[in-house]
C-alpha cells in the first residue's frame, strides 16, 4: 500500500509545504506517511471521505473512535477515508499566508476535493475548530449554504448527544457507536450520488438510517422567557432518534493493525478496549450513562487483539481501557495472561481507572513488574456524604488501605482528582478534601518504606460541569466566582510542602457548561466567537474568554441562561429529540436520590432500570 | 554491538531526533528483534543514533548503534533485511554489521545544500559563493541553548564545490522541485565536507553564511542532505 505514495501525493500542495514546514512547530504532524496509513488508487475510488478531528494530530491520533472508523470505512471498496486534523496556530497562519488550503494527510489533496466531510466531536471546546477547518478547506460554514451533495458534513462523537449548538453547521449527526451506521451512511451517500439525488432528498434518505439525526428536519420553538416551547418534527421525521450500539462487541472490527505515528502523540501506546459502558452510574458522568449498556469483550478475543496489535505496531506499552477497567468481568484471567506476555517482552501494561479495592491492589503490584506507574484516585468529593450524593462509590477506607500498601511497596507519588461546585456541596465538604489529603500524608508517614525520598501528593480540582443525559442534567452550575472561592478555601487548608494543588480554569468550564447544554441559538455565538479569533479553545495557549464574552454580546445571548440558571424539570430540553437508551425518568430518579444522598447500587448488584438494556437484542446487559 | 545504516528521506525528514528514536525502537519490535534493555526503574532499549539529524534534513548515511538482547537469535548482519519490510515511509535500511569504528573516530560529514531561487539562479552566483566559502574566516551567528553565539566556520569546511546542475538529489519528498528543467535552472547546489564532531558544523550554517555575508544571494529555499561520513583520515566511516 505504501508503494507509489510519493507519486500519489498532491504536488502543488507539497511545493507549498516545503516552504512552510521548516517554519512551524512539530512539522511531522502535518505530512502523514506513517506506517500503515491507508493509500488507495484514486482510479478505484468513487467516494472520498475526509475524516476530520477538530483538535491537534496528537489528540486526534490518540482517539480510539477515529482509528476504528478510519479502518472500517477504508475496508469499503471504492471508498477512501483520509485523516484531517486542526493545524496548530502557527501552521494555520502559515497556511493562510501561503494560500495553502486544508488538505488530507494521506494524499495531501485539498479537502475541498472530497465528497463527505465527517467530524468526530468529543469536546465542547473544540467547536470553533470545526469552523476553522471548514474555513481553511474553503467549504461554506453553514449547512444551508451547501446546496449540493458534495461536501455533506456529518458528525458523531460524545458531544453529539446534544447536537443543537452545531445544528447550523452540520447536515446530520450519527449518534452512538459508528461501527455499523457509518458504513450504512456512506453507502446511502453513494447511492444518492449514483441516483443524482438532491441534498434535500439525500437527507431524507439518510435520516431513515437508525441513529441518524437531521437537525433541519426539526423546528425549535421558544417561549418568550427563552426556554423551549416545543421541538416540532417536520412530517416524516421521527419524534426521537435512538443512538446506535454494537450488539456483539467481540465480533466488532478492532484496529489491531493501527497507523503508527512518527511523532509522539498523547496516548502513544496500544489501546485495548476491554468493554463499553460502565456499571457504576456516577451521577455527573455523561459517558457513564451514554455508553450503556455494559458490554464486555471476552478475554480470549482481547488477548489475541493485544498480541496482534503489539506485534504489528511495535508498541512497548499497552493500556487496558474502558470507563472503569476494574469492573471488567474477566480482568483477572486477562491480566494474568497479558502480564506474562508483557513482562517477557519488557512491555509496560497500564490499567487506568483502577478502583481502590482488593483485587486492584494486587493487580497494581503485579503491573509494576515492568515499570512503576503513579497511583491515581478519582475520589471526586471529599466526604462520604457527597460521594454518596454523586454516586461515586469509593470509600475513604479503600483509598487509605491502597495508599498504605503502595507506600509500603515503594510508591511515593499519588494523584487525587476532585470536583468542586457539585450539587449539594457545602464548605465542610470542600474542607473534607483537605482532611482526606492529610490522612493520606499521615499514612505515608506511618508506612513509607523509604521516607528519605519524600512524597508527592497531587490534588487536582475540576469545576463541575452539568452535562446532558446525566442525573445532574437539570442542575445549575455554580458561578465561577463561587467555584474560585471554594478553590481558595481548599488551598488555604492544604499547607504542606508535599502537596501540589491545581485547579481548572473557571472560565473554560463555564463556557463548556454553556455549550454542553446549549441550544440552536448558540450556533451564532460559536460563529461570532470564531470570527473574533477564538480557536483551539481547549488549549490555554489560545483560550480567550473575552472573545467569547464579546461574541455573546454580539448575539444578545446570556450565558447564565445555560449555566447558573438550571433547567426546569418540566422544561423541554434541547436534546429531548435524542434517545441514548437511558430514560429521562431514570435520570430524574437519580437526581432525587442525589438530593437524599442515597446511592444507587452498580448494575451487578441489582438492575436500577435505566432503560439502556432495551437497546440490546435479548435485553440483557453485561453478558 | 551492532550498527544499522539507514536513510531518512521523504516525509520522515519532518520527524525529530527523539521521534526517530521512538520510531526505530518500534521498528525493532515489529521486526521481532529483541534489544538489550537497561536495568532500573524505567528500562530502556540500548539504541542510539550517532549523529542527531536536524528536522527537515535528509540523509543517506544515518548510523544507529544497538545491542541485541541475550539469546536473540537474529544475526546482526540480517537485522537490516529484517527491518526493511517494517520501516515507515522515508526510512530505508541499507545494511547492518557487527562492531565498526569507535563512534569517537567519526570526524567529517559530506553534505549537500540545494539552494532554490524562485526568480532563477543569479548569474554570477556560482563564482560569488565559491569566493565566499574560500575566505580564510567566515563568522556566522549560531543559535544554541544559551542564545546566539558567533562561530567561524571556515576551519570546519573542506572540499567545497558549487554546482549549477545538481546530480541525484534523492527521490524524496524534498526533491520534487527538481523534476522539471525550468526548476533545475532555479537551483544551485553546494557540496562540502564539514566537521562532524568536536566541534560539529551543522551544514545548514553554510546557508546562514550566505545570508549573512552575501544577502543578495540569499536563496528562497534551502534543502540539506547528508551524503557520507568519514573518519579523521578521510576514510569512509563504518
Amino acid at each position: 500500500m505504501e508503494h507509489g505514495r510519493e507519486n500519489a501525493m498532491n504536488e502543488q500542495i507539497d511545493q507549498l509545504l516545503q516552504r512552510i514546514l521548516p517554519t512551524v512547530q512539530k512539522p511531522a504532524r502535518y505530512v502523514g506517511g506513517e506506517y500503515n496509513q491507508t493509500v488507495k488508487n484514486l482510479r478505484e475510488v468513487d467516494t472520498r471521505v475526509a475524516f476530520c478531528f477538530p483538535d491537534t494530530y496528537e489528540i486526534g491520533m490518540s482517539n480510539l473512535g477515529i482509528r476504528i472508523l478510519y479502518g472500517i470505512v477504508n475496508q469499503m471498496e471504492g471508498v477512501w477515508c483520509e485523516r484531517v486534523f486542526t493545524p496548530w496556530g502557527d501552521m494555520e497562519d502559515a497556511m493562510r499566508t501561503a494560500g495553502l488550503p486544508l488538505y488530507a494527510l494521506e494524499s495531501h489533496d485539498p479537502v475541498v476535493d472530497f465528497d463527505m466531510i465527517a467530524f468526530s466531536v468529543g469536546y465542547e471546546m473544540s467547536y470553533t475548530n470545526i469552523l476553522t477547518m471548514l474555513d481553511l478547506a474553503g467549504i461554506p460554514l453553514h449547512a444551508a449554504e451547501r446546496s449540493g451533495l458534495q461536501h455533506v458534513v456529518f458528525a458523531g462523537g460524545a458531544c453529539t448527544y446534544n447536537p443543537e449548538p452545531l445544528a447550523d453547521f452540520v447536515d446530520f449527526f450519527s449518534l452512538g457507536e459508528g461501527e455499523e451506521s457509518t458504513v450504512e451512511i456512506v453507502n446511502c451517500y453513494r447511492e444518492a450520488k449514483r441516483k443524482g439525488l438532491s441534498k434535500q432528498d439525500f437527507l431524507w434518505e439518510v435520516g431513515k438510517i437508525p441513529g441518524v439525526y437531521v437537525p433541519s428536519h426539526y423546528e425549535h420553538r421558544y417561549k418568550p422567557d427563552g426556554t423551549l416551547e416545543a421541538i416540532v418534527p417536520l412530517p416524516g421525521a421521527p419524534k426521537t432518534v435512538t443512538k446506535r450500539i454494537v450488539q456483539n462487541l467481540d465480533a466488532a472490527w478492532y484496529p489491531t493493525e493501527p497507523i503508527v505515528p512518527m511523532t509522539e502523540i498523547v496516548h502513544d501506546r496500544m489501546n485495548l478496549e476491554v468493554m463499553r459502558g460502565c456499571i457504576r452510574g456516577c451521577r455527573f458522568c455523561q459517558a457513564g450513562y451514554t455508553y450503556r449498556p455494559v458490554r464486555p469483550r471476552t478475554p480470549e478475543t482481547l488477548y489475541e487483539q493485544a498480541v496482534h496489535a503489539l506485534e504489528f505496531s511495535g508498541d512497548s506499552e499497552i493500556t487496558l481501557s474502558s470507563l472503569s477497567t476494574s469492573d471488567y468481568k474477566y480482568l483477572e484471567p486477562l491480566t494474568d495472561r497479558l502480564t506474562e506476555y508483557c513482562v517477557a517482552r519488557k512491555i509496560n501494561m497500564s490499567v487506568p481507572s483502577l478502583r481502590a479495592d482488593n483485587f486492584s491492589r494486587d493487580l497494581m503490584l503485579k503491573l509494576q513488574k515492568v515499570r512503576k506507574s503513579g497511583l491515581t484516585f478519582a475520589a471526586e468529593a471529599g466526604t462520604q456524604r457527597l460521594r454518596d450524593a454523586i454516586n461515586k462509590n469509593v470509600t475513604e477506607e479503600d483509598i487509605l488501605t491502597t495508599c498504605q500498601i503502595a507506600f509500603a511497596g515503594g510508591w511515593n507519588n499519588v494523584k487525587l482528582y476532585f470536583m468542586l461546585g457539585l450539587p449539594t456541596e457545602t464548605d465542610e465538604e470542600v474542607l473534607g478534601i483537605a482532611e482526606l489529603v492529610y490522612k493520606i500524608y499521615n499514612t505515608w508517614k506511618d508506612y513509607a518504606s523509604n521516607k528519605k525520598r519524600g512524597v508527592r501528593i497531587h490534588v487536582a480540582v475540576a469545576f463541575f460541569v452539568p452535562k446532558p443525559f446525566t442525573g445532574f442534567q437539570w442542575e445549575a452550575q455554580t458561578t465561577p466566582e463561587e467555584y474560585l472561592r471554594r478553590c481558595k478555601l481548599l488551598k488555604e487548608h492544604l499547607n504542606n510542602k508535599s502537596v501540589e494543588f491545581n485547579y481548572h480554569e473557571a472560565q473554560l468550564s463555564e463556557l463548556e457548561a454553556m455549550l454542553a447544554r446549549g441550544d440552536r441559538r448558540l450556533g451564532a455565538v460559536i460563529e461570532a466567537a470564531w470570527r473574533r479569533g477564538a480557536k483551539l479553545d481547549g488549549w490555554m495557549e489560545y483560550f480567550d474568554y473575552d472573545k467569547w464574552i464579546a461574541a455573546l454580546q454580539d448575539c444578545g445571548v446570556d450565558r447564565h441562561f445555560y449555566t447558573t440558571r438550571g433547567f426546569g424539570l418540566d422544561e423541554v430540553l434541547p436534546w429531548d429529540t435524542i434517545d441514548p437508551g437511558v430514560r429521562k425518568s431514570f435520570l430524574l430518579r437519580e437526581r432525587e436520590r442525589a438530593y437524599r444522598s442515597e446511592i444507587t447500587p452498580d448494575c451487578r448488584h441489582g438492575c436500577a432500570g435505566c432503560g439502556a438494556n432495551c437497546l440490546l437484542e435479548g435485553g440483557v446487559c453485561d453478558g | 554491538m551492532g550498527r544499522l545504516r539507514f536513510t531518512k528521506e521523504g516525509v520522515a525528514v519532518w520527524s525529530s531526533h527523539l521521534d526517530l528514536m521512538r520510531a526505530l525502537m518500534r521498528c525493532f519490535r515489529r521486526a521481532g528483534i529483541d534489544l538489550k534493555h537497561s536495568q532500573g526503574f524505567t528500562p530502556h532499549p540500548e539504541l542510539s543514533i550517532l549523529m542527531p539529524l536536524s528536522v527537515g534534513v535528509e540523509s543517506q548515511c544515518e548510523l544507529a548503534e544497538f545491542t541485541l538482547a541475550e539469546g536473540c537469535p537474529v544475526p546482526i548482519k540480517e537485522v537490516a533485511a529484517r527491518m526493511a519490510p517494517v520501516l515507515p515511509a522515508g526510512l530505508r535500511a541499507l545494511e547492518s554489521y557487527e562492531g565498526g569504528k569507535k563512534a569517537g573516530k567519526l570526524a567529517w560529514l559530506r553534505a549537500r545544500l540545494t539552494l532554490t531561487y524562485d526568480g532563477g539562479v543569479p548569474a554570477d552566483a556560482e563564482a560569488a559563493l565559491t569566493a565566499l566559502f574560500a575566505r580564510p574566516s567566515l563568522v556566522v551567528e549560531k543559535f544554541g541553548k544559551k542564545g546566539p553565539t558567533e562561530m567561524d566556520i571556515a576551519p570546519m569546511l573542506r572540499d567545497l564545490s558549487v554546482l549549477q546542475t545538481p546530480e541525484n538529489a534523492g527521490d524524496g519528498f524534498l526533491a520534487s522541485l527538481e523534476r522539471t528543467k525550468e526548476e533545475r535552472a532555479s537551483t544551485l547546489s553546494v557540496e562540502a565536507v564539514v566537521a562532524a564532531q568536536n566541534p560539529t558544523l551543522n551544514p545548514l550554517l553554510l546557508a546562514t553564511a550566505i545570508e549573512t555575508h552575501l544577502p543578495t544571494y540569499k536563496p528562497d529555499l534551502v534543502r540539506c542532505r547528508r551524503l557520507e561520513i568519514y573518519d579523521a583520515d578521510g576514510a569512509v566511516f563504518r
